[in-house]
């Protein structure tokens, strides 16, 4: 059964934004990786992975629900 | 040769002396906090006679290393009431470097009201009357002294707050255009040279030679490394330069740490609005800068120069701290009033940081709606005009919340505390803790490990490795701001092995050392020592240390609260 996540792509990444990010699709078990690759992200350029706010993996396992950001290499203060 | 230029402010009469004993080998921070720790006595007044004023370039200002013009100011901090070392580019550092200028160090006070103007310049120190510039803002005080003094002069200046001797007041410093962009912001020194009665200080280096170099050829190598090692890594060499440091509005929030609402959330519903991404999607749309140097010499260029829907000048240096200060924590989010807001806290010489977490306290205490954008800007102006209001506002967070009657003001060592909260960035609380500045989030920039996976990888939302992350990179700072430079090189240096070694290696070749890394730890390691040893003569304990209570809260969205006591975090701080 499919369900859905939140994805959020910043700065340089943002071009990569699907329709509907606010619902994007997937199958429960899809990791970080698998989504990013969907959408044509560069792994590479998938610095700083959070997953509901926390730091997730590439490898992170999504079940549905979650809010997804990434991020190029940032820094600042 | 390096002197120590001492400037009686009370005698308008200055002298002028190799620096001596341990004062010779020190620059930056650790000479302005030596100097404090041993001239000012720790239980003065900060606005009185024996309060003095430090301006002192980094080791390497004025050689042609990258990034290495940032000055250092120190003094008695009349916000926290110890020790404050604030740090800003501007052209000043790296003119006084040419001029073989290691200090000014503005002593006593006048009996009278009669501001006074230094003009430094290669064979001269002028103190002159500054009746023409009183009551001016910083951005028409710039602007007439490049006219009189010449286009790229240095100019440090005082605007009306500080002449109020207002405890957020800051220092602006012209920065590469004129513009009041830059600020050694934080601690109250703007109100230090407002009780000296010197609104402005102009640093001509017309005529000077190159800085003397041990071994030239060494320095050139050293650089062109220290060049590269800027330029590939990702943040300094790609991320700043493209969005500026305003794009931690959006990771901060993603992290849910983003202070909103005088800290109750950690996330802000309209951060896109105020994001860098928005930032600079406007920049490029209405004119102005997206990449600019704070310093000549700069090879990251985080700053911009911001324009408004008009196309018109608004304001520079719209960076991370004060956007989210004048944005999230006030909830205001109209992204041309927060450049307003920067602009008249450039103008009137306020620190953007205390001013916005003032605002939120203002709106906590019912004196202007939440999130009013207009209402912030009519009460940021009348600091300039001297009315009561507006010395409440411009005397700070505590001071304000007191004549609020507020119980929600959140500060460290009375200082407002900056844009990360500290219940989900652990580390960067461990430094607001335990920091000799208070609140302060550069003295410590455990972001960077916590957040932003740079210098390694320690968990946000956890204690452990938190006070050991945040006690070593104190120890770091310290030492890179004693060299002038900008803190951001160390996002590059943690990453590369032989960062700090290149460092090391420009030293050498600058004054013929044979220094190693160890020896930089050591210097960190002494600078924080002088800071806390002041900090105890003028009555601080480890009582200080401590959070306001309501961080005991939990902060959405990881419902996390701050959870040390003040015994977990005191190894901080010791060094032995």
């Amino acid at each position: 059964m499919d369900t859905h996540i939140q994805v959020k792509l910043f700065a340089s990444l943002k071009k990569y934004l699907p329709d509907h990010s606010e619902r994007f699709p997937i199958s429960p078990g899809d990791t970080v990786a698998d989504v990013l690759k969907r959408l044509g992200v560069p792994l590479e350029e998938a610095r700083l992975i959070f997953v509901n706010g926390v730091k997730g993996e590439l490898t992170s396992v999504l079940e549905g629900g979650e809010r997804v950001g990434i991020f190029p290499p940032v820094g600042g203060g | 040769m390096s002197k120590i230029l001492r400037i009686n402010t009370k005698e308008k009469s200055y002298d002028i002396q190799d620096a001596q004993g341990d004062l010779a080998s020190l620059g930056g921070r650790a000479l302005t906090s030596r100097i404090v720790l041993n001239e000012v006595p720790a239980t003065c007044h900060p606005l009185s006679k024996h309060n003095k004023l430090i301006v002192a370039p980094g080791l390497l200002s004025g050689t042609a290393a990258a990034n290495s013009g940032r000055l250092s100011v120190g003094a008695k901090s009349p916000l926290t009431g110890g020790i404050k070392e604030s740090n800003a580019g501007g052209l000043v550092s790296q003119k006084l470097g040419r001029l073989g200028i290691k200090a000014i160090v503005l002593e006593d006070k006048p009996e009278n009201n009669a501001f006074s103007l230094v003009v430094i310049k290669k064979d001269s120190v002028e103190i002159l009357p500054a009746d023409e510039y009183v009551g001016l803002g910083n951005a028409e005080t710039m602007k007439r002294l490049w006219e009189v003094y010449g286009k790229r002069v240095g100019v440090m200046s005082i605007g009306p707050a500080g002449e109020q001797r207002l405890t957020a007041a800051c220092i602006n410093l012209a920065d590469t255009n004129g513009r009041p962009g830059r600020a050694a912001g934080r601690g109250g020194l703007g109100a230090v040279m407002g009780s000296k009665r010197i609104k402005a200080i102009v640093v001509d280096d017309g005529g000077t030679d190159k800085v003397p170099l041990a071994d030239p050829e060494a320095f050139k190598a050293a650089n062109r490394r220290w060049v590269e090692i800027l330029n590939s890594h990702p943040v300094t060499g790609q991320a700043l330069p493209t969005y500026g440091t305003a794009v931690l509005i959006n990771i901060i929030n993603e992290a849910g740490a983003l202070p909103t609402k005088n800290f109750r959330f950690g996330r802000f519903e309209h951060a896109q609005d105020i994001s860098g991404e928005h930032v600079t999607e406007l920049i490029e749309k209405r004119g102005g800068k997206t990449k600019e140097g704070c310093h000549p010499g700069c090879v990251i260029n985080c700053s911009n120069v911001y324009h408004d829907k008009d196309g018109k000048y608004l304001t520079s240096g719209f960076e991370y701290e004060t956007i989210w200060a004048l944005g999230a924590d006030t909830t205001i989010k109209e992204i041309d009033d927060v450049a307003m807001l920067d602009r008249l806290c450039d103008d009137i010489g306020l620190d953007t940081i205390e001013t916005g977490v003032t605002l939120g306290v203002a709106m906590e205490g019912g004196l202007i709606p939440w999130g009013d954008g207009k209402a912030a800007i009519d009460l940021v102006k009348k600091v300039a005009t001297g009315e009561p209001i507006g010395k409440i506002i411009g005397n700070g967070a505590v001071f304000t919340g007191q004549a609020l009657g507020v119980d929600r003001i959140p500060i460290v060592k009375r200082q407002a505390l900056p844009a990360y909260d500290p219940r989900s960035v652990k580390g960067v609380g461990v430094t607001y803790s335990t920091s000799p500045m208070g609140a302060d989030h550069t003295s410590g920039y455990a972001v960077a490990p916590n957040i932003l996976k740079v210098g390694g990888d320690v968990d946000p939302l956890k204690k452990e490795g938190n006070v050991e992350l945040s006690k070593n990179l104190q120890i770091a700072t310290a030492a890179i701001d004693s060299a002038g430079l900008c803190l951001f090189v160390a996002f590059a240096v943690l990453d590369t092995e032989d960062g700090v070694q290149t460092i090391v290696d420009m030293l050498n070749a600058q004054y013929g050392l044979s220094l190693t890394p160890d020896d930089v730890i050591k210097l960190g390691i002494s600078i924080l020592k002088d800071e806390h040893e002041f900090n105890s003569r003028a009555g601080f304990t480890k009582v200080h240390d401590r959070l306001p209570d309501f961080f005991k809260e939990p902060l959405p969205p990881h419902n996390t609260t701050w959870d040390f006591t003040e015994e977990e975090l005191q190894p901080a701080k010791h060094f032995d």
